[in-house]
């Protein structure tokens, strides 16, 4: 017994198929993205870097520099809440049009719609797709092309970006919530508007303020990514100061950015819980 | 509709009105016939997208840069998440637990695209700079659910190893790494999936894939090459979210 | 001496006493059977000299060292000459039965060592010998979430049994096993002692499985010992006293326990 030979384990070959697959996969990766965490500590590079960093310490904090940084705050919200507001008004109607709830043509014909509703419906969610899908900071790019370097491009872009988010949510919370009072109320006549208010709106309200309150606090912290591209706001002061060498500034705007997050998650968990 | 419910739509509209009226957004002029115009013109370059074989070679590189990008930025950052999390989870005492939480917390609070912007600063253009600045978010974001993660794991495993003279390393690796690596390996894909999204848009400060790519055309005022890169991201983008759709569906419903 | 308890006292955190032993010893090479009904303070008394608790007064001395004296990591080296069989093993659900069994010397091995082992195990032939003797071979590469309760149990004896320690501590080895397998087993543990001349205290629910495999029997009693003496001189009178006025409560808990052992993994 003593001398018995090993027993073959059985997992041995699959389990170095896998890691040999994964080093293959690997490998022209590292290649491919010239991935070298060394130059992050070699002479020139490291002591450059030590000196900005150190540059972080103490914080930006005198008279000027704090009414920009006010300023790019108060910017930053304003851009959140008004690319929000936009966003509503291209997700609400979109969302009627796209939700298969407010269906007349499904009455009759056992629950399926008509061809003609399902290829509007299908155009307007692809549509919706293609507005959600493309990050908003390239939509960030391509409206500071268009309409100029700041706020208003980020507006727009937050606008387009979750227009697209918050119409596909509104239209599946209209699908999920219960739909007799709706078919109630299509059936007897109603046209679709006054179905979705009556029977549609009060059960499904709740969640799409909570869900638009949650988008908000996303777009907070969006706008300032896109004043990286010159859409103005925090993001926007942020690279200016990068570029400068500026630690200080830049540790406090990053630490203004962290309240300003903090904040907007604290309200808006506020605002969900307190439910209207 | 109650008082209650009353002042919070005043605040509500009034914030709204503060918010377009502080940004002084002229609508008007914007969309006044000539603005319209131009940016009709402008959009309209973006219809004939560039779909030469030559440029579309380089739009495949890009998306592999990308791709790789994230990749090695993922696994960076699960290699750092983890040695972070061992600390975090209080393993090694208390002083290493607030030293680790702060030092994640620190890491997370940090936006991606604001590490890439310090990353090129310190390494350089290009995906490396990209890969370095995903790898210092995420580890952030996947040290803080690693520790949660081990936090939440049964003691006693580890506890018995260690009680038969195992040191923390081998209790942890024999003791607690079975019981967690798929929540962990959950945890890295579902960030991965993330990351992809994300490092197509690093390049914009500089940080390497379609991104750059996509900065340079829009800079050259090329507007079909500048199209396919957008339509390159969206075609990633879509893909990405169906598999991982797929996959979530085919194993974690199960 | 291997064992030695003096003075000990132990207080659960809420301040009732769990534990008062005055004086115990258990030499080198001695098989101890530790009976007594549910709560009487064996898993107490185990883990004790498992190290694993800390006597609130009194020293235990284990192998001529008080563990709580030295410094971590001679600690260690200590306790890898400890095996402790745990009533339900505390085995991660998927973690491979080999895996489970080699793991019982992480104390001995270097880190290179442990690290290879977990992804190939190096000493399969030693796991499986191990598991052999609890004739569970044919289980070494099965996971620990596909075995029976009382699997299960014999995988913790078999890590055990291949960690080799010179002190072997059993809390109820056998509860999840049917009468005929738990005799088998606890033959096993005390012919493995024997060979090795390793001291083994098992505590056990059955008295008749303790009277048979063992020696010397100690009967405790709400955290005291009531006896201690050799199998042979234990009366019945003893036994009665032992479990005066708790066969009935007893008799609830037996079955319960039981299956705890068989859900956890």
């Amino acid at each position: 017994m003593l001398n018995a030979p090993a027993p073959r384990d059985p997992a041995a070959w699959p389990r170095l198929l896998i890691t040999g697959a994964a080093l293959l996969l690997l490998w022209p990766g590292v290649a491919l993205s010239e991935f070298d965490i060394f130059v992050l500590f070699n002479g020139a590079n490291a002591s450059l870097m030590a000196d900005f960093l150190a540059g972080f310490w103490p914080l930006a904090h005198d008279l000027a520099f704090l009414a920009i940084l006010g300023k790019a705050t108060l910017e930053t919200l304003a851009i959140a809440t008004a690319g929000i507001t936009l966003a509503w008004l291209i997700a609400f109607p979109a969302s009627l049009l796209a939700t298969r709830a407010l269906s007349i043509s499904a009455l009759h014909c056992h629950g399926s719609p008509s061809w003609q509703g399902r290829l509007l419906r299908t155009v307007v969610r692809a549509i919706l797709v293609v507005l959600r899908s493309i990050p908003e900071i390239v939509w960030a790019l391509l409206f500071v092309r268009a309409v100029g370097l700041g706020p208003t491009a980020g507006v727009l872009a937050i606008a387009i970006t979750y227009g697209g988010m918050l119409g596909k949510v509104y239209a599946e919370i209209f699908e999920s919530v219960p739909n007799q009072p709706t078919r109630a109320l299509l059936l007897a006549g109603s046209s679709r508007l006054q179905a979705f208010a009556y029977g549609l709106l009060p059960t499904a309200s709740d969640e799409m303020i909570s869900y638009t309150v949650y988008r908000w606090e996303c777009a907070i912290r969006a706008s300032v990514v896109m004043g990286f591209v010159g859409a103005g706001g925090l993001g926007q002061q942020v690279d200016l100061s990068l570029r400068m060498f500026a630690g200080g500034e830049v540790s406090s705007l990053l630490l203004t950015f962290l309240a300003l997050v903090i904040g907007a998650d604290l309200i808006s968990r506020l605002l969900r819980e307190t439910r209207l | 509709m109650n008082l209650k419910g009353l002042v919070a739509l005043i605040v509500l509209l009034a914030s709204i009105a503060c918010s377009f009226a502080y940004l002084g957004t002229n609508f008007k002029e914007l969309l006044s016939s000539k603005a319209l115009h131009q940016m009709s013109v402008f959009l309209a370059d973006f219809l004939h997208p560039d779909f030469s074989v030559s440029y579309l070679r380089s739009i495949a590189q890009g998306a592999l840069e990308t791709l790789a990008m994230s990749a090695i930025g993922t696994l960076l950052a699960a290699a750092l998440g983890i040695i972070l999390a061992l600390p975090a989870a209080g393993r090694l005492g208390l002083p290493a637990k607030s030293l680790a939480r702060f030092a994640l917390n620190a890491l997370r609070a940090v936006p991606e695209l604001v590490w890439a912007a310090l990353m090129v600063l310190a390494a350089g253009l290009g995906p490396n700079a990209g890969a370095l600045a995903l790898a210092l978010h995420t580890a952030g974001v996947l040290g803080r659910l690693f520790a949660e993660a081990l936090e939440n794991a049964p003691a006693a495993p580890s506890e018995a190893i260690r009680l038969a003279g195992g040191n923390r390393f081998s209790a942890f690796t024999y003791g607690t790494l079975p019981i967690v690596w798929p929540q962990l390996l959950a945890y890295i894909l579902y960030r991965w999936e993330n990351n992809i999204r994300m490092a197509s848009i690093l390049g914009f400060v500089g940080a390497g894939g379609l991104g750059q790519m996509l900065y340079i055309k829009l800079s050259l005022f090329q507007q079909a090459q500048a199209a396919t890169v957008i339509l390159a991201m969206l075609c990633l983008v879509l893909a990405v979210d169906a598999l991982s759709a797929w996959a979530r569906q085919r194993w974690v419903s199960t | 001496m291997n064992v030695r308890l003096t003075g000990v006292e132990l207080l659960h955190t809420n301040g009732q006493r769990a534990l008062i032993i005055p004086e115990m010893h258990v030499n080198r090479g001695e098989q101890v059977a530790l009976i007594g009904s549910s709560g009487a303070g064996k898993t107490t008394l185990l883990r004790l000299l498992a190290s694993s608790l800390r006597p609130s007064q009194g020293v235990v001395t284990l192998f001529d060292q008080d563990p709580w004296m030295l410094s971590g990591s001679i600690r260690q080296r200590l306790r890898a000459r400890i095996g402790l069989i745990h009533q339900a093993p505390p085995l991660p659900a998927r973690q491979r039965v080999v895996t489970a069994v080699l793991a019982g010397r992480l104390g001995q091995w270097p880190l290179w060592r442990s690290l290879i082992s977990l992804v190939y195990p190096l000493d399969r032939a030693g796991a499986a010998q191990a598991l052999a003797r609890l004739d569970l071979e044919d289980k070494l590469f099965e996971r620990c979430d596909q075995l029976s309760g009382g699997q299960l149990q014999r995988v913790g004896i078999a890590r055990v049994l291949y960690q080799a320690p010179e002190l072997v501590l059993a809390d109820e080895p056998v509860s999840a096993m049917d009468p005929l397998l738990a005799s088998h087993t606890l033959k096993v543990l005390v012919k493995d002692a024997q060979a090795r001349q390793a001291t083994l205290i098992t505590s056990l629910h059955s008295v008749e499985l303790a009277l048979n495999h063992f020696p010397r029997v100690i009967g405790l009693r709400q955290g005291a010992v009531m006896f201690d003496k050799a199998a042979k001189d234990v009366h019945p009178d003893d036994l009665a006293l032992l479990y005066a006025n708790e066969q009935l409560s007893q008799a609830e808990v037996h079955p319960q326990r039981a299956q705890a052992t068989v859900s956890r993994c």
